[in-house]
């Protein structure tokens, strides 16, 4: 075993042992943070598999704007349903099986195809891949048209965002 | 790179089966939230992880991957506004008690 697979295997049992303390834990604020612990685990893999840009991405975007969001709407939004109640649905159970079958679907799927097997080999010396990533990003060639759009979305999201969640709305 | 393929494979495809559990046996509306994330954080291993195998050079894999981060920033905003509007008008955060739009 080498050192890199060491690092997959515990960066895995973390990103899956926060994510099972995400679904089960009764806090939600404790549930947030664990989300933020998930999330640092998938930007150690994507270091692991050299997307540097996609890491510090994740770590801006996911950690920094989005697991704070969550903990502020859990501030905004706390009073009932905290301790006496139960998290989950009386039907868990069903959720569970079902997650269990797709889980056990996919695994069937991965390891019947030898292709999967495969290891990666080695960047080539002459390709940078962040310049390829910030070119693709604006070139008429390749993505501009879905960088646009993306944009759009997120204009559109802020946009209704503040409309949905402002007071103003309220008196209608 | 003595990782194989198979193994970002089989953790994606648990963190998304954990996710899709999350989903669909909480209660509360921001913890069905937080098991989207979960979920899209799987399809995001997996899109990196093929772009990684196949060819570094092609950045589509990448791409797609920036594309799902807006998608999912603008999908937690938008849910967590409507969490809180309806917090504010109905004081519960509830997904089975928010049933406005039922006939």
């Amino acid at each position: 075993m080498t050192v890199e697979q060491i690092i997959f295997i515990l960066t895995g049992a973390l990103i899956l042992g926060s994510a099972l303390m995400v679904v089960t834990t009764r806090k939600l604020i404790q549930a947030a943070l664990w989300l933020v612990s998930a999330l640092f685990g998938v930007t150690i893999l994507y270091a692991i598999l050299q997307a540097n840009f996609l890491a510090v991405v994740q770590v801006v975007v996911y950690i920094g704007a989005i697991a704070v969001l969550f903990i502020f709407t859990v501030m905004l939004t706390r009073k009932d349903l905290r301790d006496q109640n139960s998290q989950t649905r009386s039907n868990w159970w069903i959720a569970a099986v079902l997650g269990g079958l797709v889980l056990t679907g996919l695994i069937f799927i991965i390891l019947s195809q030898p292709a999967f097997s495969r290891t990666a080999e080695a960047i080539p010396a002459g390709v940078d891949t962040l310049r390829n990533l910030g070119t693709a990003l604006v070139s008429p060639d390749a993505y501009v048209l879905p960088f646009e759009a993306a944009s759009v979305l997120l204009l559109a999201a802020l946009v209704g965002a503040v409309y949905i969640a402002s007071r103003t709305g309220e008196e209608k | 790179m003595s990782i194989p393929l198979s193994w970002y494979l089989i953790l994606a495809a648990a963190l998304f089966c954990i996710g899709l559990f999350g989903v669909l046996s909480r209660k509360n509306a921001i913890a069905i939230l937080l098991g989207i994330e979960l979920m899209l954080n799987a399809v995001n291993i997996n899109l990196v992880a093929f772009w990684r195998y196949l060819d570094p050079a092609q950045m589509a894999g990448q791409v797609f991957a920036v594309i799902v981060f807006a998608v999912a920033a603008a999908e937690v905003a938008v849910g967590l506004a409507l969490v809180i509007s309806v917090y504010r008008r109905h004081h519960t955060v509830v997904a089975d008690e928010i049933d406005l739009m039922k006939w």
